[in-house]
């Protein structure tokens, strides 16, 4: 048995960071402004929103379900809010708290529908993700939402500091939510009880509900925390773009899939890490920020995103192949 | 028999589903510390038994259970784990993506009543409780890297991490080799030297009845009654069970004719098998046996093209043939029936129809390329009647029939490809005994008509009564040729488990 390091080496997570790492070095190379203190915060920026709602797929993805509907949970909850602190008033804790409950709650009627209905979760959320969507649209009739009063415009920031050139780094609203959402999910899969059940449930169904879990509440929490971060991602993407386009955040669904289980997870539950969500994640960011750089046309980028992502997948199926014949062989 | 020191005790047991009586009076006792072996055949109500000990099912009222000297009017699952009762199912019920420390001490760390892992004290606990029958495993390394073996006796340890008093382990040797086997024996006398009782519930006899020191019999829901394992052979305890002599077909010689339908020569698979050759005539039932893992099974798989060989010959009726895929096999009039019938021989949610013209499609087409309904009627009329399989309507889904009319819908599936070679896996894996002979009927007369048969079984008196030569393999070797009437049972069972 090899240690904790020789595991690593053979793992998809750093089967990912080389990847990453080697282009990053060609980018870096071929492009002037890659490797720049302000780009890398950019694309940090700009892909959290993306990252959050990753992580809360990777959770649901372990316990052995899948939530497609979360664009829309998140695209409801982001009108709501920005209709409410428009209207009424309001602080940043009105602005997390409304999407965070309607996000839950939507997670929850998933939740419901997935266990009672024993229909793959898939075909679930494919449906509400509809019914969302759909009713959203219905209700405000498409209409784009941009007047956000001043404070939520501005959005908040901490640690700023600025480089001899003057220009201003900070900790802002999407670094800072995103840190928090990795620090809670790693908190919560891999030191709590709940989180332990999640992988549980999602290594063997029958197993844990012989052991006497309670699955309709790991069902209930799965999918309510996959809302919950739907809603949170909302509020930094609004907070970002500063406008509210009913179609902005639906469509986005299949690129955070593919980044979930580009990081590792399996669509048959039970497996999947943090970093590689993380990973997963980065490597679609870089990507994608380094073809903008080089001027390639954005219809290019799905062309190279679709190819790396079955290029990666290709390489961890086939090192899991050479991984079996060689516990075959031991055998006689 | 039953003393007041008894762990448990089940008197007057009775269980009724939809009006078909699984369970009727039974009585059941357990001494702390005891190995007690449950048979009987399928739908004799072992299984009904079991989940009534462990709270699944409800006994009908009249019927008594005490556990520890104390009555139980009514268990749940729950309960009767807190009662120190531990079930392994055949399927072990781990969680294959977690770790060995967290699979054993899941009860203690994890679920209802804990909030944070104490990921120190569980691996603690996985150890202790290792160490407590004498196993050692890397606790971070994940289960779905261990053997099958190795699982179950994770699965042991998980259940002795509570305070188990009794562990009852639904067919566990089912697909260990000899050696693990032993291994698993050893543990069990350790839970003996610590009171803890072992059920097994056991479709294998000549395995448990080597450590059973009492074995109950059931047949229809009834027991037959409780024996010192001491006193019982296979061969009483068929009787047992069927309530009937076992009556082996007998086999003869006529039909085998000089032909060879196939021949192999130094065939060898690196990691599988070395240097094999044999032939095999028309009309012949050649037994091949060896433990599992002694490279029987890969032999077959490659004879049928699902595992090339790297070296040697085949030959089918005087012909050279590479084998690269099944079609290959198949196209040289070679078929298989896999020991797995539930995974590999059968669409299990399909009719029985669908199942039997899998093989045949391409008959039944009329000019048009389409199925001719006619065409289809008549073979499958002919392959039910064929092999007697006992179905109302050929319409209905394999998974509803009986494991024997399950086994003869494969047979039905092969021999309509009229193949020259038959290889049959274990074919009476899972079936009663009285539905065994009945399948080897079928399998001797089909020789008869001039098929090659080659029989893989490690049951040894399958091999004996069914086959007109026995090969035995042994490390990926054919290390021995005997013909049964040169030998007995008891010395081929001894030559198989040597070594």
């Amino acid at each position: 048995m090899q240690g904790k390091t020789g595991k690593f080496l053979k793992s998809t997570e750093f089967y990912l960071l080389m990847v990453i790492v080697g282009l990053s070095a060609i980018l870096a190379v071929a492009t002037e402004n890659f490797f720049t203190l302000e780009n890398l915060f950019d694309v940090l920026v700009s892909y959290s929103f993306l990252g959050i709602m990753a992580v809360g797929l990777l959770v649901v993805l372990i316990s052995g379900g899948i939530d497609i509907s979360f664009t829309a949970t998140a695209t409801v909850a982001q009108y709501v809010m920005a209709t409410f602190i428009i209207r009424h008033g309001g602080g940043w804790g009105v602005a997390f708290l409304i999407p965070i409950a309607i996000g839950i709650t939507l997670g929850s009627l998933n939740a419901v529908l997935v266990y009672n209905l024993r229909v793959h979760s898939i075909i679930i959320t494919i449906a509400t993700l509809n019914v969302f969507y759909g009713g959203l649209i219905f209700v405000t009739k498409g209409k784009w939402i941009y007047n956000f009063p001043d404070w939520f415009a501005n959005g908040f920031s901490l640690f700023d500091f600025s480089e001899a050139d003057g220009t201003l780094y900070s900790l802002s609203l999407p670094i800072i939510v995103l840190l928090a959402v990795l620090a809670i999910t790693a908190l919560l899969l891999n030191r709590t009880s709940v989180g332990r059940q999640i992988y549980a449930m999602g290594g063997n169904m029958d197993a844990a509900r012989r052991m006497g879990f309670n699955l309709f509440r790991i069902h209930l929490f799965v999918y309510s925390y996959m809302g919950m971060l739907a809603g949170t991602a909302s509020v930094v993407q609004a907070q970002l773009v500063q406008t509210v386009a009913p179609n902005a955040i639906v469509g986005r669904e299949l690129d955070v899939v593919a980044a979930v289980v580009l990081g590792g997870a399996s669509l048959a539950g039970g497996a999947g890490t943090l970093l590689g969500t993380v990973l997963g994640v980065t490597l679609i960011a870089v990507m994608q920020n380094g073809l903008t750089l080089m001027g390639v046309s954005s219809y290019w980028h799905k062309v190279v995103i679709g190819l790396v992502i079955l290029v990666s997948v290709s390489i961890t199926a086939y090192n899991r192949k050479l991984e079996e014949r060689r516990h075959a062989q031991i055998d006689v | 028999m039953m003393t007041s020191d008894s762990f448990l005790e089940l008197r007057n047991i009775s269980k009724r589903f939809h009006g078909i009586q699984a369970l009727k009076a039974v009585d059941f006792g357990l001494l702390p510390g005891e190995v007690h072996c449950i048979v009987g055949e399928n739908g004799s109500g072992k299984s009904t038994l079991i989940k009534i000990i462990s709270g699944v099912y409800t006994a009908e009222p009249g019927g008594e259970i005490v556990i520890d000297g104390v009555p139980q009017p009514s268990i749940t699952p729950a309960g009767s784990m807190k009662l120190g009762i531990q079930v392994i199912y055949q399927d072990h019920s781990l969680f294959p993506n977690l770790s060995v420390a967290e699979n054993i001490a899941i009860r203690h760390h994890i679920g209802p009543g804990h909030s944070l892992v104490n990921w120190k004290g569980l691996r603690n606990k996985a150890q202790k409780t290792m160490s407590k029958i004498g196993v050692s495993f890397d606790p971070d390394r994940l289960v779905e890297n261990l053997s099958i073996a190795d699982r179950q006796i994770v699965a042991i340890c998980r259940a002795i991490a509570t305070d188990a008093k009794l562990v009852i382990m639904d067919e566990p040797t089912a697909s260990l080799t000899r050696q693990e086997v032993d291994a698993l024996f050893a543990v069990v006398r350790d839970l003996q030297e610590r009171k803890i009782s072992t059920l097994f519930v056991s479709h294998r006899l000549s395995e448990v009845m080597e450590i059973a020191e009492r074995v109950t019999v059931l047949r229809d829901g009834m027991k037959v009654g409780t024996y010192e394992a001491k006193e019982m052979d296979d061969q009483k305890l068929a009787y047992l069970m069927t309530g009937q002599e076992v009556c082996y077909p007998s086999l003869t010689d006529d039909s085998i004719d000089g032909k060879v339908v196939l021949q192999v020569e130094n065939l060898s698979k690196k990691g599988n098998y070395r240097d094999i050759s044999f032939v095999l005539h028309a009309g012949e039932i050649l037994g091949i046996t060896g433990l599992l893992g002694s490279g029987r099974t890969e032999l077959a798989l490659s004879l049928f093209g699902m595992n090339p060989a790297d070296s040697g010959q085949i030959i089918v009726e005087g012909a050279p043939v590479k084998l690269k895929s099944n079609q290959d096999a198949i196209s040289k009039g070679i078929g298989y029936l896999p020991d797995d019938r539930l995974t590999l021989g059968l669409v299990m949610d399909q009719p029985v129809s669908s199942n039997i013209i899998l093989t045949i499609l391409e008959e039944l087409l009329d000019t048009w390329k389409l199925i001719n309904e006619e065409k289809r009627r008549t073979f499958i009329a002919r392959g039910i009647a064929d092999l007697s399989i006992k179905v109302s309507d050929p319409e209905v889904p394999v998974n509803t029939l009986s494991g024997g009319n399950q086994q003869r819908v494969v047979l039905a599936k092969w021999l309509a490809t009229k193949p020259k070679v038959l290889l049959l896996d274990s074919p009476t894996v899972g079936v009663d005994i009285a539905a065994k002979v009945e399948i080897y009927d079928i399998i001797s007369r089909h020789a008869s008509q001039g098929i090659g048969i080659i029989l893989i079984s490690d049951e040894v008196p399958e091999v004996f009564y069914s086959c007109h030569r026995i090969l035995l393999m042994r490390k990926g070797r054919i290390v021995a040729e005997y013909l049964p009437r040169e030998t007995s049972e008891k010395e081929l069972s001894q030559k198989i488990n040597a070594g």
